[in-house]
């Protein structure tokens, strides 16, 4: 049986658990994942988003709130995990030693986050790579499902059914 | 208008009881409980009310109907899939995509309808004993459920997805074939993945069990089965607990089912956690183990003119070719088809992120998709994964993935791109996070020979979860007999793709209906002392 604190990995874990990471939800209420999920998405929707900075902040703004929602529906033991996920990003001593990212997030330089995303990408510990993907499935999705984005891809939404 | 009959039912008088209104707790008296509505207890359903025995059939998820069907993936994947669609295995590494509401799975699968294979059903009758497991046998079962189901090859030209793959596959000599669809009236949209909105699929949602509820079965959704209680030879009463309105998190009231017999259809992963939860005896540990997934590698191809991959028929156009290159139990087979390319589908699979996933999304209309589907678990070393339970008693699947299958993946992937190219690609994109885009064949060959073969590395999704409550006639080694009898329960029967011994081979859908179909006409038989009737 798997629990929160082996998935992603005994020593990480340890790290975020040292550093506080008790239970709390990812929410509205979350300001700092909020920020976190603001810090990463420009970059992992880089190209995507759209430049004009008024609609790349709403457009950020979107995909925090699609992702709120999508992890409200998710079942209690995956939202748990993600808050640990979660955890270990915002703390500044992991999310300095596992994510590598040095700044805040509000102040972290693209390149910074470049950076980590690619390190978990590539990790040698799956756990790590887990976590990317964790990342990159929400964003896409919250992202991709927003009909914002459905012009610059060719796609002119569902048909009409009548 | 499409007429949402469904919910006229429900509004002239069938008995469907949402559980998150209930503010007391509750019993339930039937002659046969059946937990899940997917295409195990579905076809069940039928064919038990339809003999004259009451029915209540327990649904975890909420009945959503063609009124719902709104073709949008943020609304669809949340209400209509386990997980909001992203379930995954124990270490993350294959997404897997699995129904969650009123009909299922076949509430949002993509149509495709193949009988179990006959080299299937050989290597069942030979290594599993599963005598009554021949073609001859099971036809008349599988032809009623066609034509229950409406079940005909897809008479209509394939969208220019699944094209590619029989064009690709037509120049280097490989031979494809058209699928068969459950569709009646089909109007070719391509939405099948979001609960069709004109109830042309002819899913268990507008099948089988409207049938069901037409002959007094009751429905109970936001239901989970929780656990059985047994006094050592039978099963005494069901829990199953009322969901909240979220249809996430339990209530504190719970709705106690007596029945005279107990139908397990709560689908892979599903049926072993009820069977685990409950502790009935497992004296060989077998209850979850041997799941299957046909493991899926993905090939993304950027062609020269559209494809539109969102529009069409999902899946009309099939190859078997790499299914008999060789024995079923040597090197690993795969079915070659097509996946339909939606947005939120074809974002999060993509590999990659940034400029590189956004060109590549901007180009989603000319994005044309193959899939390799793996045929695991009939080689030692392909013996699939176990099902076992979180803290909070829901399921997980650990499913590791073997040498034996990494090797079959990285020759899928060059198949894929081959047949990309012969199709005329630009470039090929194998979905692995170590590849650029390919803009030639050897290029292609020369990076997927180089390929790390390594989970969340190569990118493995599932649609096909089969296994974990194997049928079989030696209690060594199997959960039910091949009838779905339980070894130990004597009124408890399981019906759904749990019970294949080994991945079925072909897309599920109407092995499950056929095997369930003979196997509940089988019960209905025992428990009336009548012969079922034929549901088509
Ligand atoms: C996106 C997608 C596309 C697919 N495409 C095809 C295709 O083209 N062709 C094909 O042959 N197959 C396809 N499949 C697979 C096929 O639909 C399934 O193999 C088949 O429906 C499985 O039937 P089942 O009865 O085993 O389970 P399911 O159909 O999955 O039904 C199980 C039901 O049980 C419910 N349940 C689970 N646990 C509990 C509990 N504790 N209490 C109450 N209820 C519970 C679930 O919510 C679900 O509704 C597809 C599947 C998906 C997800
Ligand atoms: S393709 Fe046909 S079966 Fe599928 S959703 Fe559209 S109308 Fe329904």
């Amino acid at each position: 049986m798997m629990t929160r604190r082996q998935w992603i990995g005994g020593s990480i874990a340890a790290a975020a658990l040292v550093a506080g990471g008790a239970a709390y939800e990812f929410s509205a209420a979350g300001v700092d994942e909020r920020a976190i999920v603001a810090a990463i998405a420009p970059v992992l929707l880089d190209g995507a988003l759209p430049r004009d900075p008024a609609a790349r902040a709403g457009a950020v703004e979107d995909v925090v709130r699609g992702m709120e929602v999508a992890v409200a529906g998710l079942p209690l033991e995956l939202r748990a995990q993600l808050n640990q996920l979660f955890g270990i990003l915002r703390f500044p001593l992991t999310r300095r030693f596992v994510a590598g990212v040095r700044d805040a997030w509000p102040d972290a330089k693209p390149d910074e986050i470049t950076r980590f995303l690619t390190s978990w990408r590539y990790s040698g510990v799956a756990r790590l790579r887990g976590a990317y993907d964790a990342l990159h499935q929400l964003m896409m999705a919250a992202w991709y499902g927003n009909e914002r984005a459905w012009t610059a891809i060719g796609y002119a939404g569902p048909p009409h059914v009548a | 208008m499409i007429r949402d009959f469904v919910r006229e039912g429900v509004e002239g008088g069938w008995d469907v009881r949402d559980l998150s209104r209930i503010d007391r707790d509750a019993h339930v008296a039937a002659d046969v409980a059946i937990v899940g509505t997917g295409a195990g207890g579905g076809t069940a359903a039928e064919i038990l009310a339809k003999s004259g025995l009451r029915v209540v059939l327990i649904e975890e998820g909420p009945l959503r109907t063609s009124t719902d069907f709104r073709m949008r993936e943020r609304e669809a994947y949340p209400q209509l899939y386990q997980e909001s669609a992203a379930r995954k295995t124990a270490d993350k590494g294959i997404t897997i995509l699995q129904g969650r509401s009123v009909g299922g799975s076949t509430t949002v699968n993509w149509t495709s309808s193949f009988r179990t294979p006959s080299d299937t059903l050989a290597f069942w009758r030979e290594r599993y004993g599963l005598r009554t497991f021949d073609e001859a046998q099971l036809a008349p079962w599988f032809a009623m459920m066609e034509r229950r189901l409406q079940i005909h090859p897809w008479q209509e030209a394939p969208n220019a997805n699944n094209s590619a793959l029989r064009d690709g596959a037509a120049k280097l000599g490989i031979p494809s074939k058209v699928i068969p669809r459950n569709v009646d009236g089909c109007r070719n949209l391509g939405y099948c993945g979001m609960g069709c909105p004109t109830n042309a699929k002819q899913s268990m949602l507008v099948t089988t069990i409207p049938a069901a509820l037409r002959h007094g079965a009751v429905l109970l959704t936001r239901a989970r089965a929780e656990r059985f209680s047994f006094d050592g030879t039978r099963i005494g009463e069901l829990t199953v607990r009322a969901l909240q309105s979220d249809g996430i998190a339990p209530s504190t009231h719970t709705v106690t089912i007596r029945a005279r017999h107990y139908v397990l259809a709560a689908g892979a992963i599903g049926s072993p956690a009820v069977l685990l939860r409950s502790g009935l005896p497992d004296p060989y540990r077998l209850v979850g183990k041997r799941t299957f997934l046909h493991p899926v590698v993905l090939s993304l191809a950027v062609m020269p003119q559209p494809v539109n991959g969102f529009s069409g028929a999902p899946q009309s156009i099939y190859s078997d070719h790499f299914m008999q290159t060789q024995p079923i139990d040597a090197a690993i087979g795969y079915k070659l088809e097509v996946p339909p390319v939606h947005p939120v589908l074809a974002a999060t699979t993509l590999v990659g992120f940034g400029d590189t996933h956004a060109r590549i999304m901007n180009d989603l209309a000319y994005g044309q998709v193959i899939i390799a589907l793996l045929r695991d678990g009939f080689h030692a070393e392909s013996a699939g994964g176990s099902v076992a339970l979180n803290g909070d008693g829901t399921p997980v699947l650990d499913y590791p993935m073997t040498p034996y299958v990494w090797e079959g993946a990285r020759r899928a992937l060059l198949t894929m791109a081959e047949i990309q190219f012969a199709a005329g690609a630009k470039a090929v994109l194998p979905m692995h996070e170590d590849a650029q885009p390919y803009e030639s064949f050897p290029a292609a060959r020369e990076a997927i020979a180089r390929f790390p073969m390594e989970i969340l590395r190569t990118r493995v999704v599932s649609a096909h979860v089969m296994g974990g409550c194997a049928m079989g006639n030696d209690v060594r080694e199997s959960v039910v007999d091949e009838y779905g009898a339980h070894h130990h329960a004597e009124n408890l029967t399981v019906f759904d793709g749990s019970v294949f011994p080994t991945s079925v081979g072909a897309n599920p859908q109407l092995s499950i209906y056929g095997i369930s179909a003979r196997n509940a006409s089988h019960l209905a038989q025992r428990l009336t002392g009548k012969t079922a009737a034929p549901i088509a």
